[in-house]
């Protein structure tokens, strides 16, 4: 459960009147059935930009739960206690779940599932940005679980309404499983800030060291953004990154503060309007990290390599080279 | 030797250079099978999604790992999506229902108002 709601696009040079440039009696029935609510789905006429954009979306939400996985996974064999570590090794699993529901879901869009791995490895493709930050403690294991989780849950849950079917079914599954990972987040979670001032401590300071990549996550203020009013239209993009941040700190900080905990922003507030007023987190050392700087970037791909690279034989083995390849029906 | 990483077991794995890119070749990741999930005894099976694999006996495997972890399952089908035979979206129109057609629904026989009408001549 791990998209963001920022995607990586690289630079688009073409200009905007090009990029869209349909056979506009095409194009004008395909905005209509998405303004009825319509699904479209893989057989549909779309337009380049409409499939562009939606394969770099699912595609860096696929690497995001398969990247995601490895800041917890380190946990596993440190979890404390029996059932803690059942349960964390059935959410990785779970992640690992969606990585490859999401893959598939823009293979229906004609990218093959090696092409996106080769695309992660190399760079090109990114995936959500929390993931290049390591996680030093069990109670970092805890804020990732619960308010990572969380947020991803605001942002999916928003795009399982959006316009392409494959995508939205996706993302249904997903959403079930979800509500078990931030349950089992939420519960590590208050057991820390409930149990003894060592465990306190821990949660706290591990709080602070996440809450400027929590805040970072649902991407630059809507002021910075270009080229988002068509992926609206488009409902590919189904919320602003502001309003989504909004909704998540509604939900969410109450549930923070009422544990007793502080989160490390004096000006963190609901306005009389309902609006939550915060300090605006580092953004350029959010593109820093986003851009291969940040603590962790490298040793995810590094992990990553290795497991594509250690792997190989036994998928060379188990290959069967007269096999023609095909992409999913639906 | 280590790669100064919080999780012992990536330190002791032996990493390759960041940089260095290596390339996953079309077709390693196997072939692709449509799955299709049966809820309980009698019911049909329902088209749920695909997975990869390189044999249809790994396929039901992973379908099983996939779509049957948590939801209550009775049983799988999984087939290549290449042996998937289907109609073109665009010729959708095919199916459109000929109004003229009638006589294959129940409503394009008027039984009631033929006896009504018997019954009025009887009177």
């Amino acid at each position: 459960m791990y998209g963001g709601g920022y995607i990586y696009d690289e630079p688009n040079k073409r200009p905007l009147a090009e990029q869209l440039a349909e056979d506009p009696d095409k194009l004008a029935a395909f905005e209509a059935r998405i303004a009825k609510g319509e699904k479209i789905e893989p057989g549909d006429w779309m337009p380049s930009e409409y499939r562009r954009q939606l394969i770099r979306l699912i595609e860096q939400h696929a690497h995001s739960e398969i990247i995601g996985a490895l800041p917890e996974g380190t946990w596993i064999t440190r979890a404390p206690g029996f059932k803690r570590k059942l349960a964390l090794i059935a959410k990785v699993q779970d992640e690992i779940g969606h990585g490859q529901l999401l893959y598939n879901a823009a293979e229906t869009l004609g990218k093959s599932r090696e092409a996106m791995i080769n695309d992660l490895l190399s760079g090109k493709s990114k995936y959500s940005n929390v993931f290049n930050y390591p996680a030093e403690t069990w109670a970092d294991v805890a804020v990732i679980g619960f308010l990572i989780d969380a947020a991803a849950i605001v942002n999916q849950v928003a795009n399982a309404k959006g316009s392409y079917g494959p995508y939205c079914r996706a993302l249904e599954r997903i959403c079930y499983e979800e509500s078990f990972h931030l349950k089992q987040g939420h519960d590590a979670f208050i057991e820390l800030a409930t149990g003894t001032p060592a465990q306190k401590t821990m949660v706290q300071e591990a709080l602070n060291r996440w809450w400027q990549p929590i805040m970072h996550f649902f991407g630059p203020p809507d002021k910075t953004s270009s080229h988002s009013e068509k992926l609206m239209q488009w409902k590919v993009k189904m919320a602003s990154n502001d309003d989504m941040r909004n909704q998540f700190l509604d939900m969410y900080v109450p549930k923070i503060w009422e544990l007793g905990l502080s989160l490390p922003d004096p000006l963190l507030r609901k306005n009389e309007a309902g609006k939550w007023e915060y300090t605006d987190p580092d953004w350029d050392e959010f593109f820093r990290v986003i851009n291969g700087e940040g603590p962790c970037n490298e040793e995810r791909l590094r992990v990553r390599k290795w497991a594509e690279e250690n792997g190989r034989w036994v998928r060379k083995a188990l290959m069967q080279p007269s096999d023609k390849k095909s992409f999913p029906v639906a | 030797m280590s790669n100064d990483s919080l999780d012992p077991r990536v330190n002791r794995l032996k990493l390759g250079v960041a940089g260095e890119a290596i390339r996953v070749e079309e077709g390693e990741n196997w072939n692709i099978y449509e799955v299709f999930h049966q809820e309980k005894r009698g019911a049909h099976h329902e088209h749920v999604g695909c997975v990869h694999a390189p044999n249809q006996e790994l396929a039901l495997i992973f379908a099983k790992e996939q779509f049957a972890r948590r939801k209550k399952c009775v049983n799988l089908w999984v087939v290549k999506s290449a042996d998937i035979l289907a109609f073109d979206v665009e010729d959708e129109d095919m199916f459109a229902n000929n109004a003229d057609k009638n006589y294959r629904d129940a409503s394009g026989f008027k039984v009631m108002e033929k006896i009504n009408k018997y019954k009025q001549s009887k009177k």
